[in-house]
């Protein structure tokens, strides 16, 4: 991603609204007061009372804008009560906070302005600030793979286990007018049907059967084939037979009479109908375990207090790797902020020169890396890095004969990630610098002339010196962006090399992001959990840099 | 031109033509040598920076248009390529017009108006901006899931999803068009709402019509920004008819089907529209980012 879309660039941004800012100070002559249209925003102007921006008169616009403002609540409503139900307190929180604030600005009149910036507003909330807080949430959980459900979701989920208690029947399967139907053939006790397999199948509601004279035509039984077909829908329905048995799908050819194999014997205690055995929910473990001790899946999230933290810093099989990464994250944004702006510095003096012909060309080549969408001259990369068919190996190779494993070695993996990321990034600074190196008066690189100054001396003395203050923030900026560049890492290397003897997927090119990345979302890892706790440990990192830019480039509201 | 030239001047001009020659035939390596291997036959062949025997097997795969070998072999193109642009294409377009509706009325209102808490909220805005969306794509993913319960077209595997999401990213935008607003002078608006106009009337009559240029770049931005946005779409999409090119371009380059050519090729081909918007519109972005650099 080209530099000047980055997130975390206060900067970029924040000296236009400053210079403006001095502008609009000397044009304040001219204003009556600092905010003349919102003097006026509150009161109802003259044109508003004669006429709506429709033509429709007003009680119609009226009695719209509060239709639609009901519709807007009772579907705000709906969609709280519905996530609160499903035990989403979050999401129903986060639901009834927006659509709340929403509500209230549409009807108070006093609140115009806040409707014009509710939308971004709330965007914002939403998908940046909600997802933070929610992750900084599951990081003082157990929450992973193993630990998806709520307890009541596991209870539920134990409850509805059955086990193989009686005979098997043989069963088909019809299409009938209202949908498909099960024939159950009970041998002495009659044949049975069963009502239409419609709607989604709920463990908890039976379905009742009833004797096939009271049932009706059926139609034909489907082939085994289809029965193939729907196995897994019809494996979730549990039907029951008049005389009170619980009948499910045993194969692809019978039903068989099951059991509710646990019972609930108070809170958060289940006991085992066959043996008796009696499980306890471990509210610590977060899991249900026997009188031995022995968890029985699935497990459910329970609140861990630091648990992750500690793992992080304490186990030494996380924690060596997480060093390790830690410091690799900070030496590759350091190191890339420098390099790509020695290289753009030194461009842009040169380009700075009068006598150089041909700039509007050299200008045009030099930020062509910075056109190019990064995920494709990224992917470029890696093909042309490759160890065996590579172009750059093949260049090597027939140079100096040699023919480096870019993807194997550390240390050269991080040397091809350095190149790579500088490539990306100089053409960034290239053109900060250019700006930049106009403001600098030229007489002063006149009167070092005069004085016999080498091009050296000009950089170091003059140049550098005066452009360092301004581009302090846009380089902590550049920092924090590197800091978190998810994307190179995951394209070029996905972080291999591994580490040797971490239990996390950890690679030694991997940044802190891509490493949260793949501890969440690899195969092997699923610990969303400590994921998260090193999320809100890169977010306390990430936190403290903004406020320094914010503090940096002194931004003028 | 400077008055004073120091004597060795026209040979350091020598070098300093030969250095940046030198250097920007580097840069440029990569750049020719993908599109020469595009030309190039097979996934793995090697050769100079022109093809001996240049062919448009990969290009014609690109184009989704499966290819006739002399053999009389026919190999069908592996990926939908010019679907996943067309996705990228389509989320952008959304998107950046959402982005600039929104962040154009919330510019106006904080450049505008005086309201309680707008310097904590658009410092606020700043700071969130800084944090990386990836850290939170366990919750980002979460809240789609629950969403696409209620509201189908937002749920996972959905463009709607990726659109949505991409609202989180505004502040920039706002501050970027906060910016200009404040450069133009309020006594028109001023006079208008004297004349009767309401504050909206004030707003998109005689504000927005003064803007269209910013309102390009912020729309500009706002594009190359969603096309090229990878982590939140790896983690929403999933159908390869759903991915967008940036998720579904690495899918060539696995190591068990390793398809260089057909990537070169694809690349070039997705390439070049991207890189010709952003070239043919450097010249405001490019302005509009230095520009504030000079402040001391």
């Amino acid at each position: 991603m080209p530099r000047w879309m980055m997130p975390p660039s206060a900067s970029p941004v924040e000296p236009v609204a400053g210079r403006l800012h001095r502008r609009a100070g000397r044009l304040s002559s001219v204003h009556i007061g600092s905010s003349p249209v919102n003097a006026r925003a509150e009161l109802p102007s003259p044109a508003m009372t004669r006429s709506t921006p429709w033509g429709l008169p007003r009680p119609v616009t009226t009695g719209l804008r509060w239709l639609l403002w009901l519709a807007f609540n009772a579907f705000a409503l709906y969609l709280v009560v519905a996530l609160y139900v499903q035990g989403q307190m979050a999401f129903a929180l986060l639901g009834l906070v927006v659509s709340g604030i929403a509500s209230y600005l549409f009807i108070n009149r006093r609140m115009y302005a806040q409707r014009y910036i509710f939308p971004s507003v709330a965007g914002m909330l939403v998908f940046v600030i909600f997802p933070l807080l929610y992750t900084v949430g599951i990081g003082f959980t157990n929450y992973s793979g193993s630990h998806l459900l709520s307890q009541a979701q596991v209870e539920r989920y134990h409850l509805n286990q059955t086990y193989l208690a009686g005979e098997r029947f043989r069963f088909t399967l019809h299409q009938s007018p209202d949908g498909e139907r099960l024939r159950i053939d009970k041998g002495e006790q009659g044949v049975f049907v069963s009502p239409p397999l419609t709607g989604e199948p709920d463990v908890e509601a039976p379905l009742s059967l009833q004797p096939a004279e009271a049932a009706g035509e059926l139609g034909d039984a489907l082939a085994l084939r289809e029965v193939i077909q729907r196995r897994k829908a019809l494996e979730q329905w549990v039907m029951q037979a008049p005389d009170g048995s619980l009948l499910r799908l045993y194969g692809l050819r019978e039903v068989a009479a099951v059991e509710p194999q646990y019972r609930q014997d108070g809170p958060g205690v289940l006991v085992d109908n066959r043996t008796g055995a009696r499980l306890t929910a471990d509210m610590e473990r977060g899991f249900y375990v026997d009188e031995t001790g022995k968890a029985v899946p699935p497990g459910f999230t329970v609140f861990a207090g630091f648990a992750n933290f500690s793992r992080v810093l304490t186990e030494p099989s996380i924690r060596e790797p997480f060093m390790q990464i830690f410091a690799w994250t900070f030496a590759f944004a350091g190191l890339t902020v420098v390099f790509t702006l020695a290289l753009g510095l030194v461009l842009a003096s040169l380009l700075q020169w009068e006598l150089v012909r041909g700039k509007a060309f050299y200008r045009l080549m030099l930020i062509l890396p910075y056109a190019v969408p990064a995920f494709i001259s990224i992917l470029v990369f890696r093909g042309l890095f490759n160890q065996n068919f590579g172009e750059i190996n093949l260049l090597l190779d027939s140079l100096f004969g040699m023919r480096p494993d870019w993807f194997s070695d550390p240390a050269l993996a991080r040397t091809m990630i350095l190149i790579v990321n500088t490539w990306l990034g100089y053409p960034y600074m290239l053109l900060l610098c250019m700006g930049l190196l106009q403001a600098i008066p030229r007489d002063q690189y006149e009167a070092s002339a005069i004085d016999g100054a080498s091009p050296l001396d000009n950089l170091l003395r003059i140049t550098l010196p005066q452009l360092i203050k301004p581009l302090m923030p846009l380089l902590i900026a550049s920092f924090a962006f590197n800091f978190n560049n998810f994307v190179l890492i995951t394209l070029l290397t996905r972080g291999g090399p591994d580490i040797i003897g971490a239990t996390t997927p950890a690679g030694t090119t991997d940044l802190l992001v891509s490493y949260t990345y793949r501890i969440a979302f690899q195969d092997s890892g699923q610990d969303f959990a400590l994921a998260a706790a090193i999320a809100t440990m890169i977010f306390l990192l990430v936190g403290a840099m903004a406020l320094l830019n914010l503090k940096l480039s002194k931004v003028k509201v | 031109m400077a008055m004073v030239q120091p004597k060795s001047a026209r040979y350091r001009l020598w070098a300093t033509h030969a250095a940046l020659l030198a250097f920007v035939a580097v840069i440029l390596f990569p750049l020719l040598m993908v599109i020469s291997i595009s030309f190039r036959e097979g996934n793995f062949a090697t050769g100079s920076l022109f093809p001996e025997n240049p062919t448009l097997e990969h290009w014609s795969l690109a184009l989704g248009i499966p290819y006739t070998h002399e053999d009389g072999s026919v190999t069908q193109p592996p990926f939908p390529v010019l679907l996943w642009l067309w996705n990228s294409v389509k989320i952008a377009l959304v998107s950046s017009v959402l982005i600039l509706l929104l962040s154009t009325t919330s510019a106006y209102a904080f450049a505008r108006m005086r309201f309680g808490g707008k310097a904590p909220i658009l410092k606020g805005m700043l700071i969130f901006q800084m944090f990386p969306p990836v850290l939170s794509l366990v919750a980002i993913y979460a809240l789609f899931d629950q969403l696409g319960q209620h509201v189908s077209w937002l749920g996972v595997n959905s463009h709607g999803a990726v659109i949505v999401a991409s609202l989180g990213g505004m502040a920039l935008h706002i501050w970027t068009i906060k910016g200009y607003f404040e450069s133009i002078d309020a006594s028109l608006e001023e006079a208008a709402i004297v004349d009767g106009a309401t504050t909206w009337q004030a707003f998109f009559h005689i504000l927005l019509p003064m803007s269209v240029p910013i309102l390009a770049v912020v729309f500009i931005l706002a594009f190359i920004t969603s096309v090229t946005e990878y982590p939140i779409a790896s983690v929403l999409l999933m159908d390869v008819d759903k991915l967008t090119l940036s998720v579904g371009a690495q899918q060539y380059l696995y190591p068990q089907n390793y398809l260089w050519g057909d990537f070169a090729a694809a690349a070039v081909l997705s390439g070049i529209p991207i890189t010709a918007v952003f070239l043919y519109c450097q010249k405001w972005i490019v302005g509009g980012l230095t520009a504030g650099g000079v402040k001391g």
